[in-house]
């Protein structure tokens, strides 16, 4: 199915009238999704709506462009663990309520699996392999370590990318600061009291250089 | 207790994790990261009904579609379903939503049959029946002890109760799952596992490959709660994908939604209990009759595999005439799996509530009717160590008689746990450049293995931890058990002991030194030429030992207007007998306090009785405890290294639940019945709800 980017006034128009002429008797789904996907059209900055075949695209990713071709329902969060194998980024709900596939897109925090490959042209992405290796800690990690912050390991690097946006947004937070920096990430192994600790020792020493 | 070294200098010190920097750079590859050359994505198709006879599926629609490799049916049909989300067909593929497409193409042919989903319903005779050809209840389990009649009528003060517990998921944060190769030689398996062996065992049953040509590793996995062991039906349908596509790898873990699902969960539990005592607090007599459901596979004699709904009772007390009465009942859902402490939540839940409404009943302080109460020795001190760092006598007040809307409450709740481990056996290799390597083909869950085997290598060669290369997590090293009922540290650590102790004694002799250890070392090692020290050892008694006790103090806040309960304070004493990691030891206690907060208040699977489906399979409807429900924890970690090693990993999620719900019985003045704690429980409890009443309760 291709939906063609209305050119004229006309045509939307006709586009409108013809949602009209579906009539309430067809399924409001059907014509939901046709409004969403027609809105989403617009609001595209190209001049041609992609998909649903791969389409090519160079995401910068840790500092370096990478050419991927994927089909425009992929995911970043998929892109990255399956394409670029960066796996440090996790899937674990794929639906935006764990935070353990956050990334930096423009120095915010995302939650990675919320984010379609094709919507990160030209954005600059960091995931946790950018952050820092594991002979290369920032801060933050080495804090994690020394106040054994982790323990199974697979949220780790999500909460590690929050606290790292938090630090590079302000050098000393607060308690509650760090505590609503982490309120979007979720650990399962209960490591939270040893995450607060090793976030408070970087805010005390205030060496969070990321 | 022979054996470990009086004074030692790396044994019960704080410890950093020896993979901490690979896991906070995400550089730690687990089984779902795995990406060998030509994996493909594996995907299940899962029944959207809960009970169903399959009468074909056709693969055709899907294996036509671009990008997918292979295809297969979890059973030849006809077969049934008993479960929404039973295993109906897998698929792989070049792609996540090439395999999301091939689920959508699967044609299933079934008809749809009668299910139930509640346990009150599935043990009326005219419910439908999970098996056909067996009632749903299982036999009751019978225990008494005594003339329980006759003691009740002995007894002061009696009190009753009716308390439930919900099912309980695991949600561990890595799915469960495998990357899977099978070729006509050979099997190898990345696992998300807590059994290496276990996982190794199973595949080569399913694939009917010898147990040589089987390898499974795991060096990293991201939590398993008791919910991983063997391959599962997804390593199966894995295995035979991979084969089916010619041999080449097949990477299949499960969706957030699938673990809501299929593997596992803690049983539900319904219990009448009944609990009578002398005036001076002395229990004479105990009644407990109760139900619960560990999914479909938990009903009648031949339902099998799940276990049961039953737990310990009563529990940590000493009472000496005691009736108890068990059963299990089968409901179309996912069958139960070992939780954390699998039935001691439960059980202390139900046995603490008891408890405090016994003191109430009274008029006794709940510590004193606990110390009066309980056999252990060790328990009995901790409730004095615990007393004392909480404030217990200035922080206890009568119920519901702090001022305002927002009440405050304490209690209290104890726990035991076996901890024992044995079996393990280990590898110790000493080069000549003197570098120390140990191999044990045990898994480290999150819980800290491998730092715990480089802490008693280091500590036998008189060297730093960090000089000790450690690796697990292959069936090919020396083989050691599951990692499953608190049996780790207690079977591991003996089993490095003993190869440490035995590579030692071969190092002395080929160096021709009394003591090579420490700063010897590197003289002594560089003796060996070119042959390493290569010995191994074996778990032996005397280093290990089981049983250990704990209790945890709560304070809570209720807002009587929301119904908002807040943590505000956990004290936690803790035997483990001899500690290896004080720091790993506390974080594992913190995990199991933050589950069982969990447990007390958020978690619940909830099943629709009209469609049978799962209504919370993800995160944002099955809440977890999160950043900011976590209280001030203060655990106190009860040194008793004459003790040996005792796994901890269990006990510690077991009495958070009961002392919390005690706390907010005492905030509230009103008895917390059910789990979760939630505000509408509150709320009704407290008759402000309009319209709904209370659960039954015992006040």
């Amino acid at each position: 199915m291709r939906i063609k980017l209305p050119g004229t006034v006309d045509e939307q128009i006709s586009r409108r009238s013809f949602l009209r002429g579906v009539g309430a008797s067809a399924m409001a789904g059907a014509i939901a999704k046709v409004t969403a996907a027609a809105q989403s059209v617009e609001s595209m900055d190209d001049q041609r709506p992609v998909g649903p075949e791969p389409v090519k695209l160079v995401l910068q990713v840790n500092g370096k462009g990478h050419e991927v071709e994927v089909e425009p329902r992929v995911t970043l969060l998929d892109v990255l663990r399956n394409r670029l194998q960066l796996t440090g980024t996790k899937e674990v709900c794929d639906r935006a309520t764990c935070g353990a596939c956050t990334v930096l897109v423009n120095g915010q925090p995302v939650y990675s699996c919320m984010k379609l490959a094709v919507e990160m042209k030209a954005q600059e992405i960091i995931t946790i392999e950018g952050i820092g290796g594991p002979n290369n800690l920032t801060p933050i990690q080495r804090a994690f370590v020394e106040c054994d912050a982790l323990m199974c390991g697979y949220c780790t690097p999500g909460f590690v990318t929050s606290l790292t946006a938090l630090f590079r947004a302000k050098q000393n937070p607060t308690l509650e600061e760090i505590k609503k920096a982490c309120s979007g990430n979720l650990c399962r192994c209960g490591t939270y009291p040893n995450i607060f600790r090793a976030a408070q020792r970087v805010a005390e020493s205030g060496s969070s250089k990321t | 207790m022979s054996g470990w070294p009086k004074n030692p200098k790396q044994l019960g010190k704080e410890h950093l994790r020896f993979d901490g920097p690979v896991k906070v750079s995400g550089s730690a590859r687990y089984a779902s990261d795995m990406q060998p050359v030509g994996w493909l994505y594996g995907m299940i198709l899962r029944s959207p009904w809960p009970a169903a006879r399959i009468r074909a599926i056709d693969l055709r629609p899907a294996l036509s579609l671009p990008g997918i490799r292979a295809a297969v049916t979890a059973n030849d049909a006809p077969f049934t379903i008993r479960y929404c989300g039973e295993e109906l067909a897998a698929v792989a593929g070049l792609s996540k939503q090439a395999c999301l497409d091939a689920l959508i193409a699967i044609k299933v042919d079934a008809d749809l049959l009668p299910f139930v989903v509640k346990e009150e319903a599935a043990l009326r005779d005219t419910s439908p029946r999970v098996f056909e050809n067996q009632p749903n209840a299982a036999e009751p389990r019978e225990m008494q002890t005594g003339e329980v009649d006759a003691a009740f009528r002995t007894a002061d003060k009696t009190v009753e109760g009716f308390f439930q517990t919900q099912v309980q998921l695991h949600h561990c944060l890595e799915t469960h799952g495998n990357t899977v190769q099978v070729t006509p030689n050979e099997i190898t398996c990345w696992a998300s596992t807590q059994g290496i062996s276990s996982v190794r065992d199973g595949l080569a049953d399913n694939i009917s490959m010898p147990l040589d040509k089987v390898h499974v590793m795991s060096e990293f996995m991201g939590g398993g709660f008791g919910s991983k062991f063997g391959p599962g039906i997804e390593g199966g349908l894995a295995a035979r994908l991979s084969k089916e596509a010619g041999g080449v790898p097949v990477r299949l873990m499960l969706t957030r939604f699938d673990e809501a699902l299929a593997v596992g969960n803690r049983p539900s539990s319904f219990q009448k209990v009944r609990l009578g005592a002398k005036n001076d607090g002395t229990l004479v007599a105990y009644e407990l009759e109760t139900f619960g459901t560990a999914g479909y596979a938990s009903g009648g004699a031949t339902a099998g595999g799940g276990g049961g709904a039953g737990f310990p009772a009563p529990y940590i007390y000493r009472i000496p005439s005691t009736r108890v009465r068990q059963t299990t009942v089968a409901i179309n859902a996912g069958s139960a799996r070992a939780m954390r402490a699998p039935g001691h939540p439960q059980a202390s839940f139900g046995m603490e509530s008891i408890m405090d409404e016994m003191a109430l009943a009274l008029g006794m302080d709940p510590v004193e009717l606990r110390i009066k109460n309980d056999p252990s020795e060790i328990r009995r001190q901790q409730y004095q160590i615990a007393a004392e760092r909480f404030g217990w006598n200035a922080k206890h007040h009568s119920p519901a008689s702090s001022e305002g809307p927002v009440k405050s409450g304490t209690g209290c709740a104890g726990a035991t746990w076996g901890g024992a481990g044995r079996g393990s056996e280990a590898e110790v290799r000493i080069n000549p450049d003197g570098t120390v390597e140990v191999r044990c083909g045990t898994q480290d869950l999150g819980t800290g293995t491998k730092t715990l085997i480089a802490i008693v290598a280091a500590e036998i060669f008189a060297l730093e931890p960090a000089a000790i290369s450690v690796r697990i997590g292959d069936t090919t090293f020396p083989p050691s058990g599951g990692s499953g009922g608190s049996t780790t540290a207690a079977s591991v650590a003996p089993a490095v002991f003993d190869a440490c102790q035995n590579a030692l004694a071969d190092l002395a002799l080929a160096s021709g030194m009394s003591d090579p250890t420490g700063s010897n070392w590197r003289s002594a090692t560089a003796r060996l030429r070119i042959n390493p020290i290569v010995a191994r050892g074996r778990w032996k008694e005397g280093l290990s030992s089981r049983g250990v006790g704990g209790v945890q103090m709560a304070e809570v806040e209720v807002d009587t207007e929301t119904g908002f309960v807040r943590v505000k304070r956990i004290v936690c004493v803790q035997d483990c007998g001899l500690v290896v990691n004080r720091l790993a030891s506390v974080s594992q206690i913190n995990g199991g306090i933050i589950l069982g907060i969990g447990f007390a208040l958020y978690e619940e699977r909830i099943l629709d009785s009209q469609t049978g489906v799962v209504l919370n399979p993800n995160f944002e409807t099955y809440k977890l405890p999160g950043a900011a429900d976590v209280p001030e924890l203060d655990v106190i970690l009860q040194d008793m290294p004459e003790r040996g090693v005792i796994g901890i990993g269990e006990p510690v999620t077991i009495p958070t639940a009961a002392a919390i719900a005690n706390a907010v019985s005492n905030a509230i003045g009103k008895r917390v019945t059910s789990l979760p704690i939630t505000p509408s429980q509150i709320l009704g409890l407290l008759e402000k709800l309009p319209g709904i009443r209370s659960k039954s309760g015992t006040s």
